[in-house]
């Protein structure tokens, strides 16, 4: 039986207050000002969509990869237009490189479409489907899309076995219904407006398709236990129930008010999140919009409790730290023409050669182990490192991804050019063996000290402006 | 351990341009300026050198590569001449490679010259580069004021040191390198600084303020070298030698491997002792007479000095409290104001610290000259605490 067997999230640390956000912008549209509560994901400068997918596909998988055999990422917002991101996304994570891949786009049913597609797959025989979804959509300074949109990331592992929920059924419509677009090369959607979004869009698409699916599944409306769909749009959800004849107690927070809507990503985020509140036997009910709907009706298993294997989205969205500054939130998404000083000048094109040379190094921050003498270290290299040691060619490769650190020696730099200043970095210690010098990320200055347990994530380490191309590496984070 | 080249090269002449924002000097004026100086004090002229070696480490905002600037702005008459970088220790290379050249029998008389061109990137400190293809892709974003200050916080750790006791200290290193080096006509800064001004100074990398940073000046240096019977012929009676030159290069270890703590060099330590049994120096704080080290922060000048055996470990902070490596101490430190007052033009620096025990066993050194040093050390480091370059150089009287 195919199933849903574990999932994931990630939600940035980085929550923009809206009100700050609304403050600055307010003498240009009045109107903003309802939208001033609560906050927003947003990315730390080093994050995005490719990163936000590591952390969610790590979250779902925890330290194990063996059984993982295709990895399909779902976003609009993935940093590559050609160059797969979902197979960056099985490197990063570690996975061995005979693992399927796919990127699903285009739509803000992405979310919806591609996790229904990984059900698909695993009934069809592939073996164990990593979907990962992630999203961190841009939008023009001071306008609405830019309070209501969020940042974050789900992972859902669908395979064969006896999962935490399966999927009674799903239904799917393909309309041209354009409430928004963004054209290739775009940065920025183009919108229509509201009420009729809402009303031609949201409350007459997505009840027929909910209607259908339930029909199909001969499941009564009444008896859904939790009915999720993002929607940004204010009254939409209870009457779209409404109209299904859903239990108005089903209708699930889109969690805006928390951290904004992620894109893509939000729809499988929203069932997450809600299997992490569900008990067994439950049914839940999902839907995205988006030129048409997707609608998935899942029902929980006994095992319902263990499927959240990492934090899960509660509990990424319980660790964050408010930004107030809107400025910053500008800077790092590239909104205004920052001074940022002759030093952020420095060219470092990425050589693509070297890069592939040294990809498990690069991208799975893999290094080496001494079959000699058991040292841990970073790089693997061709002598071993251990001054009592240095025999030849005696590692074999070690993933350093998962291991606890903790830090060595630290600054907090205020000279070397960053994005966001002070630079924090240091050696950050293996507790199996093995130390790298490694920028920190998520840190205030105040927080780091020597001994502090840090884990490593996969980041934006550099944006070569010149030739467009972001490099990732591996940081040192709080644990 | 080899023989080593103990009194096997003499310095004939040594030279130094005024360090410094020299805007309106290109590198080679800087060059020919110490260059003349040197020359003059050797008492030769450049037809006699056999071979040239040129340290630079920065060539983008300098004169390039290869040892063709010196022999060009020199008029060198189309000798041997080789570029050397190592780092910020580069300015040691240039003077190893024509005192080996002279202890190998291979040239007479040779010339190691070194000049930086720091002012010339359009901001302050270093400028920021490339470090290498796979380097750019995974080393931390470091400058080289946050890798060094990193010493310090292995050093409280390590030691349990408030940081509030370190960071005085770290202020004496500087105070101490201000006064000395505000009566050094060829220093870059010549004003005297208190230790309030130097802690409440604005912070640079974590616990690095402003004034534990050294200067970025612009500036050459440089040495002539021979066989001490060349020295003589040429009418130094007891001359100058080189008693110990030894440089240890990071393997990796540091960076790599949990062994080392990072409160301390390992190069140091070891390039120190190969000196000193090169020197036969059996007791540093005892024999050594006047230090400079490559203070290029506050915090790398207090370690170095238990690197170099001449603190306790660990005590390293409350000797420079106590005014140990003061010009008045038992072990003058810095005594033309170091890195701190002359700036870091990278590949003078070496040199430039040879000048000075030069000058201070010469009794030349004026207004700063210590009382009869017999026996001077220097110590030029390149890289960052994780992974460096240090070079020690011993230099005596012949026989002394």
């Amino acid at each position: 039986m195919t199933s849903l067997l574990a999932w994931g999230g990630y939600v940035p640390r980085l929550r923009l207050n809206r009100g700050k956000a609304v403050e600055a912008n307010s003498w240009f549209s009045p109107a903003l000002r309802a939208l001033g509560r609560g906050e927003r994901a947003m990315c730390n400068w080093d994050e995005d969509t490719l990163t936000l997918a590591v952390e969610a596909g790590r979250d779902c998988l925890g330290p194990e990869r063996d059984d993982v055999a295709a990895v399909h990422l779902a976003s609009t917002t993935a940093p590559f237009a050609d160059r797969q991101n979902a197979a960056l996304l099985a490197n990063a994570l570690g996975l061995d490189e005979r693992v399927g891949t796919m990127d699903i786009g285009a739509s803000q049913r992405a979310g919806t479409s591609g996790l229904i597609n990984a059900f698909a797959s695993a009934r069809a025989g592939s073996g164990p489907v990593l979907f990962v979804a992630a999203e961190d959509r841009l939008a023009r300074a001071g306008g609405a899309a830019e309070l209501r949109n969020g940042a974050g990331a789900v992972a859902l592992l669908v395979g064969d076995g006896a999962g935490v929920a399966e999927l009674v059924g799903f239904e799917q419509s393909a309309v041209d219904f354009v409430d928004h677009f963004r054209s290739q090369g775009q940065a920025f959607d183009y919108g229509w407006e509201e009420r009729w979004v809402r009303d031609a869009g949201y409350l007459d698409i997505v009840p027929r398709t909910l209607d259908a699916l339930l029909a199909r599944c001969a499941v009564e409306p009444g008896a859904i236990d939790h009915f999720v769909m993002p929607c940004t749009l204010r009254g939409v959800l209870p009457k779209v129930a409404a109209r299904v004849g859903l239990p108005e107690a089903s209708v699930r927070d889109p969690l805006d008010a928390v951290m904004g809507e992620a894109g893509a990503a939000h729809a499988p985020l929203l069932l997450a999140h809600a299997l992490e509140s569900a008990g067994p036997g439950e049914l839940v009910l999902a839907a995205g919009f988006g030129q048409g709907c997707d609608a998935l009706l899942l029902r929980t298993t006994e095992r319902i409790a263990e499927g959240r294997r990492g934090r899960g989205i509660g509990g990424w969205l319980a660790r964050r730290r408010e930004e107030t500054n809107y400025g910053k939130f500008l800077a790092f998404n590239g909104l205004v023409e920052q001074d940022t000083g002759m030093r952020a000048e420095a060219e470092r094109p990425t050589l693509l050669s070297t890069l592939y040379r040294n990809r498990d190094l690069v991208t799975a921050l893999v290094g080496g182990k001494c079959r000699i003498c058991g040292t841990a270290q970073l790089p693997r290299s061709a002598v071993c490192v251990n001054p009592n040691c240095g025999e030849f060619h005696t590692q074999d490769p070690y993933p350093f991804a998962e291991r606890a650190a903790s830090v060595l020696t630290w600054t907090a730099d205020r000279l070397t050019y960053t994005p966001d200043p002070p630079a924090h970095y240091g050696i950050v210690q293996f507790e199996e063996g093995g130390r790298l010098m490694a920028d920190f990320t998520d840190v205030d200055p105040g927080d780091v000290e020597v001994g502090m347990r840090m884990r490593m994530v996969f980041r934006i380490k550099e944006h070569d402006a010149k030739r467009n191309l972001k490099s990732y590496f591996w940081k040192a984070a709080p644990a | 351990m080899a023989r080593g080249i103990r009194d096997s090269v003499a310095i004939l002449g040594m030279g130094c341009s005024k360090f410094g924002e020299r805007w309106h000097d290109g590198p080679e004026d800087l060059l020919v300026e110490a260059f003349r100086e040197c020359l003059e004090d050797a008492g030769i002229g450049r037809d006699r050198i056999d071979a040239a070696w040129l340290a630079t480490a920065i060539e983008e905002v300098s004169v390039g590569k290869s040892g063709i600037p010196l022999a060009e702005a020199l008029r060198l008459p189309y000798i041997p001449v080789t570029r050397v970088e190592n780092f910020c220790a580069s300015g040691t290379e240039s003077f190893r490679g024509a005192v080996y050249a002279v202890a190998s029998g291979a040239a007479d008389i040779a010339l190691a010259a070194g000049v930086e061109k720091l002012k010339d990137t359009g901001y302050g400190g270093l400028p920021q580069r490339s470090r290498g293809a796979l380097n750019d892709m995974v080393w931390a974003n470091f400058s080289a004021p946050g890798s060094f200050a990193q010493l310090a916080a292995a050093y409280r750790t390590k030691h349990s040191v408030l940081p509030e006791d370190l960071k005085r200290a770290m202020a004496q290193v500087s105070v101490k390198s201000h006064a000395n080096g505000a009566k050094n006509p060829k220093a870059h800064l010549r004003n005297e600084i208190s230790i309030d001004k130097a802690v409440n100074a604005p912070m640079v990398a974590d616990p690095l303020g402003l004034f534990d940073c050294c200067g970025v000046s612009d500036g050459a240096a440089c040495a002539i070298v021979c066989r001490p019977e060349i020295a003589r012929e040429l009418g130094r009676e007891n001359p100058i030698t080189v008693k110990a030159l030894q440089v240890s290069v990071s393997n990796g270890s540091e960076a790599g491997h949990n062994s080392w703590d990072g409160s301390h060099f390992v190069t140091a330590r070891i390039a120190s002792r190969r000196a000193y049994e090169e020197a036969g120096v059996r007791d540093p704080r005892a024999e050594v007479d006047m230090v400079e080290a490559h203070d290029c922060f506050s915090i790398t000048e207090l370690v170095t000095m238990e690197d170099l055996g001449l603190s306790r470990e660990g005590e390293g902070w409350r000797d420079v409290l106590d005014g140990v490596y003061d010009a008045e101490g038992d072990t003058p430190c810095q005594i033309d104001g170091g890195l701190k007052c002359f700036g870091h033009p990278i590949g003078a620096s070496g040199l430039r610290m040879l000048y000075e025990v030069y000058l201070q066993l010469e009794g030349r050194a004026g207004e700063r000259q210590l009382d009869t040093p017999r026996l001077g050390l220097t110590h030029n480091l390149g890289g960052a605490p994780h992974r460096n370059v240090c070079s020690v150089a011993i230099v005596g009287r012949e026989g002394g």
